[in-house]
């Protein structure tokens, strides 16, 4: 049997390290609400300038892909060169493109 | 087609360095070793509060006493992120809790020792913070994601834990007379359970081999001990401390230094619980757990009053 959760619920923690760059998972941090978890996420994950803004979201509405979808979802794709630049035969000459 | 869920096709993925993330398929052992391995680090991060928390009200001037606060509280954090790295595979931060009280789970043994005196604060973090400082740079390349993330976190905030120790023994070592014997006791009583932080030999490691063969483990016991005897023992020599062990020689030939023999005795009398303090720090951790289960209640009762408005409100 699983013992009785008293610890309240689970939150990720994702922060931005300065302006402009995107929100990293930083881990998780438990709270009861957004306020605690906010709090909790600067104590626990910022203590040294590590960032600038902090996003918490509740790790039950955290929606995860399947490993098993792995080989459908990340193919590279590799028959459809025609998405990338290389493919292209540019003019003799042209600068800049 | 290969079988994604087979031992055989993850062990193909370790062997290729990939990491392993929660939903990903892994045997049981390589759960089980995981939640043993991280539960147990997370404990010993938060147990090992204890014998610092001791010295804060009697740190020697307040620069010390605001570093050791700092410390302290990083220690924690540490504590922290490896219960979530843990419960990504599937464990509730509860159960871990009762498996410490219950002594399922353990905690590094050296925090079953006492801080006796201010040198001792100076001991720890440059030997017991040192010693895991090893561990735990090895561990950053562990095959698990969650943890190796963790452990790049941690690497990154202990080195000034170590330095701080360090500086404190060096200061001694230049003080009077009586600060220097003071170090030298700290060195004499922590040095030899520092080195068995890296728990027994290769030879006597029950977990070793599965840890190795999952890289779960980067590197063994004996080899990260080594490291950690190497580095530390010219630091002792230059701030003029005596390494408590009569039979050190420096092999020219491969640059490492040799050790007598480890007390491992007292090693398997202290983890079975006969050590100066196992007692007094589970039971400070259970009385506090207890006294402070008012607090997460309250914390839920606000919650569930906040969503009973807010139904009432739409």
């Amino acid at each position: 049997m699983k013992a009785l959760d008293t610890q309240l619920d689970l939150w990720e923690v994702f922060i931005q390290s300065k302006s402009g760059q995107p929100y990293i998972h930083s881990g998780s941090i438990h709270a009861s609400d957004v306020k605690m978890a906010m709090q909790n996420a600067r104590d626990t994950y910022t203590r040294r300038g590590e960032g600038t803004s902090i996003w918490v979201v509740a790790s039950k509405n955290i929606n995860a892909s399947n490993p098993d979808d792995n080989d459908m979802l990340f193919d590279p794709s590799n028959d459809k060169i025609y998405r990338h630049p290389t493919f292209y035969v540019m003019p003799e000459g042209a600068k800049n493109i | 087609m290969h079988n994604e869920h087979s031992d055989s096709h993850f062990q193909l993925r370790i062997d290729k360095g990939e990491h392993i993330e929660a939903k990903d398929y892994m045997p049981e052992g390589y759960r089980e070793h995981l939640i043993r391995q991280i539960s147990q680090h997370a404990h010993s991060e938060v147990i090992g509060m204890q014998p610092e928390g001791n010295w804060i009200t009697r740190a020697p001037s307040l620069r010390s006493k605001q570093i050791l606060l700092a410390k302290i509280q990083d220690e924690g954090g540490h504590g922290l992120y490896l219960y979530c790295a843990a419960e990504t595979l599937g464990i509730s931060r509860t159960e871990m809790i009762e498996h410490l009280h219950t002594r399922k789970a353990k905690y590094s043994n050296i925090f079953n020792y006492p801080s006796l005196n201010w040198a001792d604060i100076g001991a720890i973090g440059w030997l017991v913070d040192g010693a895991a400082i090893v561990n735990q740079v090895s561990l950053q390349r562990t095959s698990y994601g969650p943890y190796s993330r963790a452990m790049v976190r941690i690497c990154k905030e202990e080195s000034f834990h170590q330095r701080q120790g360090y500086e404190i023994m060096a200061k001694m070592m230049g003080g009077t007379k009586d600060q220097k014997a003071m170090a030298q006791d700290a060195m004499n009583r922590w040095w030899w359970p520092a080195l068995m932080m890296f728990d027994p030999h290769d030879s006597e490691s029950p977990h070793t081999s599965d840890a190795v063969k999952w890289r779960i483990k980067r590197e063994t016991n004996d080899e990260l001990r080594q490291k950690f005897i190497d580095k530390t023992i010219p630091q002792a020599e230059l701030i003029g401390l005596t390494v408590p062990d009569k039979d050190i020689v420096l092999d020219k030939k491969t640059g490492h230094y040799k050790i007598g023999p480890i007390n491992w005795e007292e090693f398997y009398r202290v983890i079975k619980g006969h050590g100066p303090c196992n007692k007094q720090r589970l039971d400070h951790h259970i009385f506090y757990h207890h006294t402070g289960a008012w607090v997460r209640e309250a914390a839920e009762a606000y919650k569930a009053k906040k969503a009973k408005r807010e139904i009432a409100a739409v």
